[in-house]
């Protein structure tokens, strides 16, 4: 049947290898000594890609809008099996907000010829917003949260979204689409360090701005609408009282505790 | 200030807790103005959810269609688009109907999207400073957004306290005529539902609730130990499912089971959002995770910094020597 | 020869002389073998290379040694010492065999050497030895069909029980001993019969009885089961000849070669691919064993080499606690597999040529995954195996294969992940190395200091991962400091510039991952400018001693601690508790992998008052714990942990403390304490945490 699909892919800090803090300053988080890797459910995405392609043939393109230093994210999803890797990177894309990504994607978008465009429901800023502007901007049809994935006859899909409950939402979604992918998906494969070292000189192409054609006003610093002004930690407030003896005595309160509000039976 | 809407999510005839929250959150964006409610749906169901409402929105937009019986976001947004004014605010819940409909919203509204929102920090001329948090709840950020053309926000379900409700003259207006013929390109198929796990979490009491501190499958039994202990069942949060520890029925969260025990143990679990969506009816929750800054401290009654693989057993000891001595 | 009976080449049946028929038969039954042989041979033609020709001298030692001395036997006293006694039998009965058959066509026929006295003694030794090979079957077949020892049981998932083919084998072999046997009765008795000199047989040999059985029955019947017997001997002979390949009797034939062939170097791993170095690794396009036909040449003899004796999978831990993996049927089905794809007579259905296009994966068909990934590595099977076949190599090279296909449970890709990022399993941050030693108090007891260009020291204290992260195992790395700080050791560890020793990730089958982790360690080692290295994890140990090149000598803490109670740098307090039991357990990677057995015990011994017990299984037939490294992180499918079985085999002992000299058999071992419900009955401490407590200091300082 083939089908070409596109995963939308961001390098973001490795949340499980990582302590975030704030800086010294206050104003970033403390980035120097932090472990970057491909966003899960991102990874999630292409091993979709990846399953699906391998049922019905086609291709799978891993994109990222950054610099130099994302590159790693293509690479390492061409080890696991993508057929290419695309950097989006030009000076006038810095400072993006994600409406800003969602439209340099669109133009990149424009220039190929698709039909499935994967992207991971959220990244670590909690967003969730990419992959449902991009699909309102190339006016295709859109679902997110998606946990499961079934070509159809007719360059439809049958997807299933996770509601409430633990219940699915199922639906027939037309192609070209885009789609937002859960975590849980899937059981992604092992990338090696062989397969790193494989793809290690491949040349990945570049596109800026010239070659996407988008109108540099609407992207970048100047035109992003929504700006993150400071991180902080809220002072911790009401919050839990902590409690501070021996693990013995925090056991012996923790039940005392506990019957009193009438949880033991 | 331009006109605030709050698009309502309702069920079987019943309208989401988030409706009176978001009514909170356009109160703290423009005190003066009271924000009207936008409300899809068909038949019984659409009228039964706008009588709900009546305790928090002064004006509630209708819009009745057969395509609207069960919510189809490329079909309500298409909807939305021909009613909603050029340059308003629209209020969204930020859950699994939210995440789908509004950001696409955004843009075909050509307004701000910005999602997540935890608390409203205050309008400065044309900009709307708000809360959100990243990393998992780790840190939290102040974001300004430019709400000159109206702007789309999708607000945290239980981040707002609904204000108290008060009987007022409300305005209903049927919108349906507006919007003409609709179709997309995704069509609603069904609902299946989870499969039913050997224990519904939702009737228990008192919930031994595990996440990834619990670290591997074979520590499960630590827990389940205590449960079975303590007359309790157990629960998890998401990365214990997608890790294949426990069943989905067991997971407590926005995308697994609302519960509402009288007491919560929740046993190195971080505390993300989504996770604690899961959890209504205030219950009495116990937080033991090793890391003192795991953001479940911060919603916690009683909090313990300590390793569960630890704690648990001794307190599962402790549980057992109480009832053999009651027995005596 | 005997007037009146006739010699077997000269009888005639059916118009077929005697010596024509055997001819035919010695010419048909060698043909047979050969092509049969041939047929065998194809697949290790298609195998990947194997480098096992250099050290002749060596090999042949060990011919004698483990082949002809058969070394691994008396492990299992019942049966090793019935497979030593027909082991000896068929050797002394080797010339006889030759001599018998020759001499159905060539009626005079006697050895070269054995004519007169030489060959008095030797048909002496054979009748014996004929009669003690009959016994040994009669008595193996008793203990099949009646005793039934475990070990030879088959679990319902890997077929039906071989008993009736033992069965079968066991029985061939009496028989030939018995036709053998009758052959030279019947001689013997028609030689009494007619008033001849009568060939001498060994008294109450089994020949002898069957000649005194013969002597009433008519001497025109003693030439018919004369003939008769011969044939009997040929047929059953040649039979059991062309039939051993097609079984497990083959080793018969190739436990000589298999032998011969045997690893040298234990624990050097094998290669990705003989003849490849490292720098040379990414010409290779596959890594691991995939197919059939991506196992060597000798792991290939180790499949026909077999014997199905079951000693490694009853001594097997992953075995023992239900997980997947038994070594016995990874050999057995290897080896049925090989029977079923290249074939007697028609030609072999697996593609030729390199790409091995048709061959089946081994993953999903012949091996589950989880079969391979249950293997701790631990060495008991090839400790035990008489035959000397390899497992941990084979069991590497199809996780490399594994690996290379991107098929790891999720389980194993996390902590792979973090050594790649972090370079430990945790994803720790480096800079938290060595914490565990500037913790403000320990630095008032003991001053460790972190290598650097201001910084130097004679040895290097490798300190590895979990030592370093994990709370309850640093105690092992202070004590392993305050121990060197006492006996005067001018040491330093390598703190954020140490990496994991990357020993588990070569044997999960990283090896790309493995190197980069190796080679970074070689050259923050070398910068240093160490002489010495110690190291009080076992794992760390094996991989700097076996798996590094170009570093300096590596010794464990308990051979240091050993070697200064001798010189009386450590001294011991008397044990102040009185109902302390101690055991001491065996870890995998100090014991069975590097033979430091006695070591441990002689401080544990050197401690006044300490009562020490040894459980049932130690030294090399130590338990293994559950496994280090990546298995910590590995969720096996079990019906029990291999730490609690331990656990009950200490408490079995009769120990309430068990002892030993690895943090992750502590990790295991602490565990199984809890999950075994023997917490306050029994507890675990490192021999490094031990020594530290009991040793006399000048002055008592308080941790």
């Amino acid at each position: 049947m083939n089908v070409e699909i596109l995963v939308c892919a961001r390098r973001v800090p490795d949340t499980s290898e990582n302590e975030i803090e704030l800086n010294s300053a206050g104003n970033d988080i403390e980035r120097d000594e932090l472990v970057y890797s491909i966003n899960e459910p991102d990874n999630y995405a292409v091993e979709e890609a990846l399953q699906i392609v391998a049922r019905i043939g086609g291709n799978v393109t891993v994109v990222t809008v950054g610099g130099e230093d994302d590159e790693e994210i293509l690479r390492r999803e061409m080890a696991m099996g993508a057929n290419h890797g695309v950097l989006i990177t030009d000076e006038a894309f810095s400072g993006s907000d994600a409406r800003g990504i969602a439209t340099i994607l669109k133009s990149f978008v424009r220039k190929g010829n698709y039909d499935l465009i994967l992207t991971g429901v959220q990244a670590e800023d909690g967003g969730a917003q990419v992959g449902g502007m991009l699909a309102a901007m190339l006016d295709y049809p859109f679902a997110s949260l998606v946990n499961s994935i079934e070509v159809l006859e007719g360059r439809k899909l049958k997807v299933s979204r996770e509601i409430e409950g633990g219940n699915k939402e199922m639906s027939e979604i037309d192609l070209p689409c885009v789609l937002s992918i859960q975590t849980g998906i899937n059981e992604p494969r092992y990338v090696g360090m062989r397969g790193i070292r494989a793809v290690a000189s491949v040349p990945i192409p570049t596109f800026g701005v010239s070659e996407l054609g988008v109108d540099p006003g609407a992207v970048g610093e100047a035109a992003a609408k929504v700006k993150r002004v400071d991180y902080f930690v809220p002072a911790l407030g009401k919050g839990a009282e902590m409690l501070k003896g021996s693990r013995e005595e925090n056991v012996h309160k923790v039940l005392e505790l506990v019957a009193a509000k009438g949880g033991l039976k | 200030m331009a006109r605030i809407f709050a698009y309502i999510v309702h069920k079987a005839g019943v309208a989401d807790d988030s409706a009176a929250q978001l009514a909170a959150a356009a109160k703290k964006i423009d005190p003066t103005a009271s924000p009207t409610a936008l409300l899809t749906g068909w038949g019984a169901d659409l009228n039964a959810a706008c009588s709900a409402l009546r305790a928090s929105y002064a004006e509630i937009w209708t819009i009745s269609n057969e395509a609207f019986a069960y919510p189809n976001a490329e079909l309500i947004r298409k909807a939305l688009v021909k009613v909603v004014p050029p340059g308003s605010i629209v209020l969204v819940a930020h859950e699994h109907f939210g995440i789908d409909l509004a950001p696409g919203l955004s843009i075909k509204l050509n307004s701000t999207f910005v999602s997540d929102v935890l608390d409203i920090a205050g309008v400065e001329g044309s900009d709307l400073k708000v809360v959100r948090q990243e990393f998992g709840g780790q840190v939290s950020a102040h974001v300004c957004c430019d709400i000159s053309s109206g702007a789309v926000v999708t607000v945290r379900p239980g981040a707002f306290k609904s204000l108290e409700s008060a009987p007022v003259a409300v305005t209903v207006v049927d919108k349906s005529s507006e919007v003409g013929a609709l179709s997309a390109g995704r069509r609603y198929l069904e609902t299946i539902a989870a499969e039913a796990g050997d224990v519904d979490i939702t009737k228990h009491n008192v919930l031994v609730s595990i996440g990834r501190g619990i670290q591997k499958q074979e520590n499960v039994a630590i827990a389940q130990d205590l449960a079975e202990a303590m007359g309790a069942a157990v629960s998890c949060s998401r990365p214990v499912v997608d890790a294949k520890w426990l069943g989905k029925s067991r997971q407590v969260g926005s995308s697994g089971k609302t519960v509402k025990p009288k007491v919560y143990l929740a046993c190195g679990i971080s505390g993300a959002f989504q996770h604690l969506a899961g959890l209504k009816g205030s219950p009495f929750l116990i937080a033991i995770n090793k890391n003192p800054r795991a953001p479940i401290f911060q919603v916690a009654d009683v909090g313990i910094v300590d390793d569960i693989l630890e704690f648990l057993p001794e307190l599962t000891n402790k549980v057992r020597e109480m009832r053999s001595v009651a027995a005596k | 020869m005997v007037e009146g009976i006739q010699s077997v080449s000269q009888v005639t049946s059916w118009l077929v002389s005697g010596r024509t028929l055997f001819l035919a038969i010695h010419i048909l039954g060698v043909a047979c073998f050969a092509y049969i042989v041939a047929k065998r041979l194809v697949p290790l033609l298609r195998a990947e290379r194997d480098l096992r020709f250099d050290r002749p001298l060596v090999r042949l030692e060990r011919v004698f040694k483990f082949w002809l001395g058969q070394w691994k036997h008396p492990r299992y006293k019942t049966a090793g010492t019935l497979h030593i006694l027909i082991f000896a039998g068929f050797i002394l009965l080797a010339m006889r065999a030759f001599a018998v058959l020759i001499v159905g066509v060539s009626q005079n026929f006697v050895m070269p050497g054995l004519s007169g006295r030489a060959g008095q003694i030797y048909d002496v030794i054979t009748d014996y030895a004929a009669t003690v090979v009959f016994l040994c079957m009669v008595v193996a077949v008793i203990r099949r069909l009646v005793f039934k020892p475990a070990r030879y049981e088959v679990p319902a998932r890997f077929g039906k029980a071989h008993t009736a083919d033992a069965v079968f084998l066991l029985a061939l072999i009496a028989i030939l001993m018995v036709a053998d046997s009758l052959f030279e009765a019947a001689k013997a008795a028609g030689q009494s019969q007619l008033g001849q000199p009568v060939e001498t047989l060994a008294v109450l040999s089994l020949p002898w009885i069957l000649q005194i059985a013969l002597l009433p029955v008519a001497t025109a019947t003693i030439g018919k089961v004369y003939a008769g017997a011969y044939l009997l001997h040929e047929v059953t002979f040649y039979f059991l000849l062309c039939y051993r390949p097609f079984g497990i009797q083959f080793h018969v034939e190739t436990s000589l070669f298999n032998v011969y062939f045997a690893k040298l170097d234990r624990e050097i791993l094998k290669p990705v691919r003989w003849g490849v170095s490292d720098e040379h690794l990414d010409q290779v396009k596959s890594f691991g064993v995939k197919t059939f036909e991506d196992f060597t040449w000798k792991h290939m003899l180790d499949f026909y080499s077999c014997a199905d004796c079951g000693r490694c999978s009853d001594n097997c831990p992953s075995n023992a606690v239900g997980r997947p993996l038994s070594p016995r049927f990874l050999t057995i089905k290897a080896r049925d597999y090989a029977f079923q794809h290249y074939p007697m007579f028609r030609h072999s259905d697996v593609g030729s040529g390199s790409g091995n296009g048709n061959s089946k994966p081994l993953i999903g068909h012949l091996y589950s995954e989880d079969e391979i990934w249950s293997c701790t590595t631990c060495g008991a099977c090839e400790e035990e195996c008489p035959l000397l076949v390899e497992y941990i190599d084979k069991i590497v090279d199809l996780r490399r294969g594994l690996i290379d296909d991107g098929n790891v449970p999720q389980s194993l890709q996390k902590p792979l992940k973090a050594l790649e990022s972090r370079g430990n399993p945790y994803g720790k941050m480096e800079k938290k190395k060595a914490d565990w030693a500037n913790a403000k108090e320990f630095q008032q007891v003991c001053q460790v200091k972190t290598l650097g260009k201001s910084n130097g020291a004679d040895t290097l204290y490798f300190v590895d991962s979990i030592t370093s992260y994990d709370d309850r195992m640093q105690s092992i790395g202070r004590a392993t400091a305050k121990i060197l700080d006492h006996v005067g050791e001018n040491f330093g560890i390598l703190g954020a510039a140490e990496r994991d020793s990357g020993h588990e990730v070569r044997r999960f089958g990283e090896e790309l991952l493995f190197t980069a982790l190796r080679d970074h360690n070689v050259e923050a080692i070398k910068a240093s400018g160490v002489k010495k290295i110690v190291t009080a994890d076992p794992h760390a140990f094996n991989a700097l001693k076996h798996d590094y090149k170009d570093v300096p000598e590596v010794e464990h803490i308990s051979q240091v601690i050993a070697r200064e109670v001798k010189t009386g740098k450590i001294k011991f307090n008397p044990l102040e508790s009185r109902d302390k039991v101690y055991t001491y357990h065996d870890p995998c990677y100090l014991g069975r992998h590097n033979q430091v057995y006695d070591d441990p015990r002689e401080v544990l011994d050197a401690i006044p008052g300490l009562k020490r017990v040894e459980m049932s299984r130690s030294r090399d037939r130590s338990f293994c714990c559950g496994g280090g490294g990546l298995m910590l992180f590995y969720e096996p499918k079990e019906e029990q942990r291999m730490g609690v079985k331990r656990v009950q085999m200490a408490a079995e002992a009769g120990a309430n403390v068990i002892v030993t000299a690895c943090p992750f058999c502590m990790v295991n071992i602490e565990d199984a304490i809890k999950v075994a419900g023997l917490e306050g009955k029994m507890t675990a401490i490192d021999l490094a945490e031990l020594v530290d407590q009991e040793m006399v200091r000048e002055e008592q300082k308080a941790v």
